[in-house]
């Protein structure tokens, strides 16, 4: 047991690896999640058909298979041969930027017609009307879901093995092998997903306290 | 005869198969203070929700200042009015709802300052004096820096009217601003209203149950039923010599009800 700290800097290089994958995939589905759920929305049907096919195609299929897809099948397309990293965070993005669209949508839906009929009665644009009166008022609706899906996110981040990327999981694999010990490593990293989804359930209602402050007593 | 700000012809509007305006003309001076009463369902809040193009038309035509609201003329011919036509045109208009429908996650001076800056290119410190002077006229210097939230239904509504006032419309439209109200608080709204109509030369159009208040701040009064003018004329006129059989028990309901006429 004397080459536990060894295996534990292997385990906690693992552990970076998980955060670098979330925190990216994380950006690129919140990024692909406004493009499609403004999509879903928009006024062109190019747009809005678009949209539908990215959400239904990302939620219909396994994210194995879309990592294996980015990983093994783009490659031999010739345009493009993935890192292990890329292909991760693209994955996990596209996958759960899927899910985020229909929250997306869904959240500007909510916003009462009301406020839609204000904004014409005071002549804004449509880019003005969602940029300062429908986006800051659906972004409360969406945080919860939001810090949901960012968890769904990092739990799935350990996918990546499959691609033989070393993240948390993977480098428990590896201790267990070379140590025979089934115990010490898997609870290690038991404890390390729950404080990092801690950290993240703490982050969104942080922030939700934030945006939703003066919207007391509208909702 | 100067030409009317507003002229409307042979409107018509259906939800579905149901008819809810049908073949209405009339003109708007400028200037003028209309009330337009009558039954609810009678299309009196449409026509102003059609006047703020909340709603499309079903057919007919209407102008303001001359100009086309639902029709513009392209290469020689009259098409239906696109997005960039109607947003040209709603600055001739400036209305004022039931529920307010203040802007929750602004200050009461965003809520006001906000149009003028972003549609009119007005100086932010510009639009925030303007919209100071307005709070004042309604009363609510104080309030500039609330939330809605923190304001009374009164004081919501004032705010609104605030709100429309900073684009400095030439057509200011109130859709029954008093009916969400507690009863003690309609008062302050109206008082609002009926000096600016007063003061200003601003057309005006009212939608409202409130007969004491349309008696008083009306040039004309026009009573509606099933989507068409029943009658019209001089408030003194329609509330104390009546023509029509319609108008009469109508307003015979409302007395009955406990008005003021």
């Amino acid at each position: 047991m004397g080459d536990w700290s060894g295996y534990l800097t292997l385990i906690l290089q693992g552990a970076w690896v998980t955060v670098k994958l979330t925190l990216m995939g994380s950006a690129l589905a919140l990024v692909v999640a406004f493009i499609a759920g403004l999509g879903r929305i928009s006024g062109h049907a190019a747009l809005r058909w678009l949209a539908t096919g990215y959400i239904e195609f990302f939620r219909g299929t396994s994210i194995f298979v879309q990592l294996f897809w980015i990983y093994f099948v783009l490659p031999m397309t010739g345009l493009w041969a993935p890192t292990p990293m890329q292909a991760g965070v693209l994955a996990l993005g596209l996958n759960v930027g899927a899910y985020g669209a229909e929250v997306v949508r869904g959240a500007i839906l909510a916003v009462p017609r009301d406020q839609y009929e204000a904004c014409t009665a005071v002549n804004l644009t449509r880019f003005q009307r969602m940029r300062h009166i429908i986006l800051p008022q659906a972004l409360p609706l969406m945080l919860p879901t939001f810090g949901n899906n960012a968890i769904e996110l990092l739990k799935a981040t350990s996918v990546v093995s499959l691609i033989s990327l070393a993240d948390m999981t993977f480098q428990a694999q590896v201790v267990r092998s070379q140590t025979g010990n089934t115990l010490l490593p898997f609870v290690t990293i038991l404890l390390l997903y729950f404080a990092m989804s801690s950290v993240i359930s703490f982050a969104i209602r942080r922030y939700e306290r934030r945006v939703t402050r003066g919207l007391d007593g509208v909702r | 005869m100067d030409q009317p700000i507003i002229r409307i012809q042979n409107l018509q509007k259906s939800f579905g198969t149901l008819k809810v305006i049908d073949g209405l003309n009339f003109d708007v001076m400028k200037g003028e203070k209309l009330a337009l009463i009558g039954p609810s369902g009678s299309g009196k809040t449409t026509i102003l929700r059609i006047l703020m193009t909340l709603e499309d038309i079903s057919g007919g035509r209407i102008e303001i200042n001359g100009e086309p609201l639902y029709h513009m003329t392209k290469g020689g011919a009259e098409l239906p009015a696109d997005e960039a036509h109607l947003h040209k045109m709603r600055r001739h208009v400036g209305m004022v709802f039931q529920h307010f429908n203040l802007f929750p996650h602004k200050t009461v001076l965003q809520n006001i300052t906000l149009a003028p800056v972003l549609t009119q290119g007005v100086g932010r410190a510009a639009a925030e004096s303007r919209a100071r002077e307005l709070l004042d006229m309604v009363g609510l210097a104080d309030k500039a820096a609330y939330m809605p939230s923190q304001l009374s239904g009164g004081q919501k509504q004032r705010v609104a009217i605030a709100r429309a006032l900073a684009l400095q419309p030439q057509i200011m439209l109130f859709d029954e601003v008093t009916s969400a109200l507690d009863p003690e608080l309609v008062e302050e709204v109206l008082e609002v209203m009926q000096r600016l109509a007063r003061e200003t030369d601003m057309t005006m159009l009212l939608v409202t149950h409130e007969m004491g208040f349309a008696h008083d701040f009306a040039d004309r009064v026009l009573f509606f039923d099933k989507g068409r003018i029943v009658e019209q004329g001089p408030p003194d006129q329609i509330f104390t010599a009546p023509q029509e059989d319609r108008t009469k028990s109508f307003l015979r309901k409302i007395i009955a009800a406990g008005q003021r006429v």
